[in-house]
């Protein structure tokens, strides 16, 4: 056992190369010349890597990384958890990850119907929804959620010869491209280059985003996880924003191929098909939503029950969701602490918004790793702790 | 840079019933404290009590004479019963022991024992935990002198509930709000292992390392910093729930200082750490129940580190922080790549471990 060294010895970990990709982005964004350059990630995983290592006080001052619409729970909208609550509510069991139970409908989460009686049962994993269904003779929905990434394992359960006749899905998964075409559309919009979703990528495979990168003159690169994954990244991006290249480039190829995961792909696409749908505080995204096809009509909650959400829409909003800024957030307008009820009325034990909701929202992120203060002042470490 | 900006919320609110979270030993548990027990207290008799429930430490300190008498309870319990490194008696015995310790109190003169048991519990598991009660006694060189028993009906309780009460006499009680500007922050050793080794085994994680908790009465080695470091040692504090950031907040707090905490100068296991990146969990969130937070004047620092590394429980023993005049009651983290502040923990990543 290494008690004391092992910190950096962990892989993407070593903060010396991590001074060095820092002060060559600082120098790229020097040389670029403009204040602030404005970039976008699309992925909740990449804004926790960043808070959770502090990466933003190492990032070129110039440089404005901004959270896009990222975090698939986030972005779930009203109709959709109201869909899932009034299925709760009218005695189906529903099942889902921890972080859905909390993100607010119209009038009700999922938890607050939990709490009136409705059986909403926890899950980590669709396999664990399976053996719940196989474990008892009601009705099993589970409410799915997230990118390409999680979609293609609901697909595979889909396809699964052995899922339970009694479970269907009620799938809320997006898709992320045509989300950031929204954010690349919207006029004056002062994006300038993205880091792409790694994990998503690995299924989309990188090849993906050159069509997007072209259309929209904006460079894409796509990122991993670690702390060095994501400034070796930021560095690429500056680069390609620098020298006006509007191409993907892989930073993540330990993973992620230009064609990406085949047969997932062909998974993915032979259970789903896009579909226009409202994006939490973002926009109408068209085809930004995952619904499963007709042809596997019995594992569709959608067309197995008739969803009557009528009670749930017509009841009246919380007043406090008024001075939510999630949409805002969630589309790189306003960041955490923009937020009047951020870390006051909103918190993770009672979240407003669904921002501080998952432990992909930004929100939640910021308030986790406690915000993003300005801790250039402060004395080095090496000068302090000696 | 404005340092009087409210960076970590802190919630004050209590909730209408009791949750998991309150138990966890971050700040919606110091809330219920404060909020219901500080808030509600009987006047004290005298003024013989130094420290006392208002000042929230370890423990309580009494005047008796010219010396003190330290006194704490705490109580136990734990899922599994046993697991890798202990079990509830060991952890019984040590829990209070360190509190005392934490206090400045390292000679322990006596541990109640309270016992509640659902009924149904196995002898045989009663007697392996008397045992390694006593043997854990005799490592902190005291003993059980009364206890109680009782027991309650089958599925009112989880197996068995331990309280211990302990008594220790100190020349000198160390606060856990002497820090001042300046002032280094040495860890006794590695951190996570015993929440990490309690969740693997709860959960039969298997992480193909050895996961083993840190269990054990620290008041020998304890003696040996306040030794060393004698009126520089100022400040103790042993990171059992909420982990390592959970005591840094708590110290920081109470002392008004920031606290500047050296992200890889903590020792952590390179098992530990595998299981908190697969769990996604902070292995300074994750509880120990054999470390201590130490901070003394920064001139001491060296010679208490030694005698630190002269004990076994010592060994790994580092300076991981400095105390800052600059955000007072925070504590932020240098990961190596930027700094951002170290949030406390809200509730516990999984529910009771100690």
């Amino acid at each position: 056992m290494d008690s004391t060294g092992g910190f950096a010895e962990l892989k993407f970990r070593d903060p010396q190369r991590g001074k060095a990709l820092a002060a060559e982005a600082a120098r790229l964004a020097r040389a670029i010349g403009r204040d602030p350059i404005a970039l976008m990630h699309v992925c909740g995983s990449h804004e926790q890597a960043i808070a959770r290592f502090g990466l933003r006080a190492s990032f070129p001052p110039e440089v404005d990384l901004i959270m896009g619409p990222g975090c698939p729970v986030c972005v779930t909208d009203q109709p959709e958890v109201d869909e899932a609550v009034a299925l709760a509510m009218s005695g189906v069991r529903v099942a889902t990850y921890g972080d859905m139970l909390r993100v607010p409908g119209t009038a009700q989460s999922l938890g607050d119907a939990q709490a009136e009686g409705a059986r909403v049962d926890v899950v980590y994993s669709f396999s664990q929804a399976m053996d719940l269904a196989r474990s008892t003779r009601d009705e099993v929905v589970f409410f799915a959620t997230g990118f390409e990434t999680t979609a293609v394992a609901t697909a595979a359960a889909i396809l699964d010869p052995d899922r339970p006749a009694n479970l269907s899905i009620l799938s809320a998964h997006k898709y992320i491209l045509p989300a950031m075409e929204i954010v690349a559309e919207v006029p004056g919009t002062r994006i300038e280059g993205f880091l792409g979703a790694g994990h998503a990528a690995t299924i989309t495979g990188w090849g993906l985003f050159e069509p997007f990168a072209r259309k929209y003159g904006r460079p894409v690169v796509i990122a991993g996880f670690e702390p060095l994954d994501i400034l070796a990244a930021l560095v690429k991006l500056l680069e390609l924003v620098q020298d006006g290249r509007a191409e993907v480039a892989n930073m993540y190829p330990r993973c992620v191929t230009k064609e990406g995961n085949r047969r997932a792909q062909e998974q993915l696409w032979r259970v789903f098909e896009t579909t226009g749908g409202e994006w939490r505080g973002i926009a109408y995204v068209p085809d930004g939503n995952l619904r499963i096809r007709e042809e596997f009509a019995a594992a569709d909650a959608r067309r197995r029950f008739a969803i009557d959400t009528s009670a749930q829409r017509s009841a009246a909003p919380a007043a406090l969701v008024k001075e939510c800024l999630c949409g805002a957030i969630l589309s790189g307008l306003a960041a955490p602490h923009d937020c009047p009820l951020f870390g006051k009325e909103c918190v993770p034990d009672r979240p407003v918004g669904a921002c501080m909701v998952s432990s992909e929202g930004a929100c939640k992120i910021w308030y986790q790793y406690g915000g993003r203060p300005d801790l250039t002042a402060l004395p080095a470490l090496q000068e302090s702790a000696g | 840079m404005n340092t009087t900006a409210r960076l970590t919320p802190r919630t004050t609110i209590l909730d209408e019933r009791i949750t998991m979270k309150y138990g966890a030993g971050g700040r919606a548990m110091r809330a219920l404290i404060e909020g219901v027990f500080v808030a509600g207290a009987a006047e004290a008799p005298g003024d013989g009590i130094a420290i006392g429930l208002a000042a929230m430490d370890d423990g309580a300190a009494i005047r008796i004479g010219d010396r003190w008498l330290v006194v704490t309870t705490d109580s136990h319990v734990i899922h599994p019963v046993f697991f890798p490194g202990g079990d509830i008696g060991r952890l019984a015995v040590s829990g209070t022991v360190n509190d005392l310790a934490m206090m400045g109190a390292t000679e322990v003169l006596a541990l109640t024992c309270g016992v509640i048991l659902e009924e149904g519990f196995a002898l045989e598991d009663l007697r392996r935990i008397q045992a390694s009660l006593a043997a854990t006694c005799r490592e902190a060189g005291t003993t059980v002198v009364t206890g109680d028993t009782k027991v309650m009906g089958r599925g009112e309780l989880d197996g068995i509930v331990l309280n211990t009460t302990g008594i220790a006499l100190t020349d000198r009680v160390v606060p856990d709000a002497g820090l001042r500007p300046g002032d280094r922050l040495l860890l006794t050793g590695t951190v996570g292992d015993h929440g990490m080794a309690v969740m693997a085994s709860r959960h039969g994680l298997d992480f193909g390392g050895e996961l083993r908790s840190d269990v054990a009465p620290l008041n020998g080695l304890i003696r040996l910093a306040l030794a060393a470091g004698g009126a520089d040692l100022v400040a103790m504090k042993d990171p059992t729930r909420g982990g390592l950031a959970s005591a840094l907040h708590e110290m920081a707090t109470k002392s008004g200082v920031g606290i500047l905490l050296d992200e890889a100068a903590v020792p952590v296991t390179s098992e530990v750490r595998a299981a908190a990146e697969l769990l996604g969990i902070e292995p300074l969130h994750v509880a120990n129940e054999g470390k201590a937070v130490i901070g003394v004047r920064p001139e001491a620092a060296g010679r208490v580190l030694a005698a630190l590394r002269g004990h076994p429980l010592g060994r790994d023993a580092t300076v991981i922080g400095t105390c800052l005049t600059e955000l007072p009651g925070s504590v932020l983290l240098d990961t190596g790549f930027g700094r951002r502040l170290l949030a406390e923990p809200e509730g516990e990543p999984l529910p009771r471990i100690c």
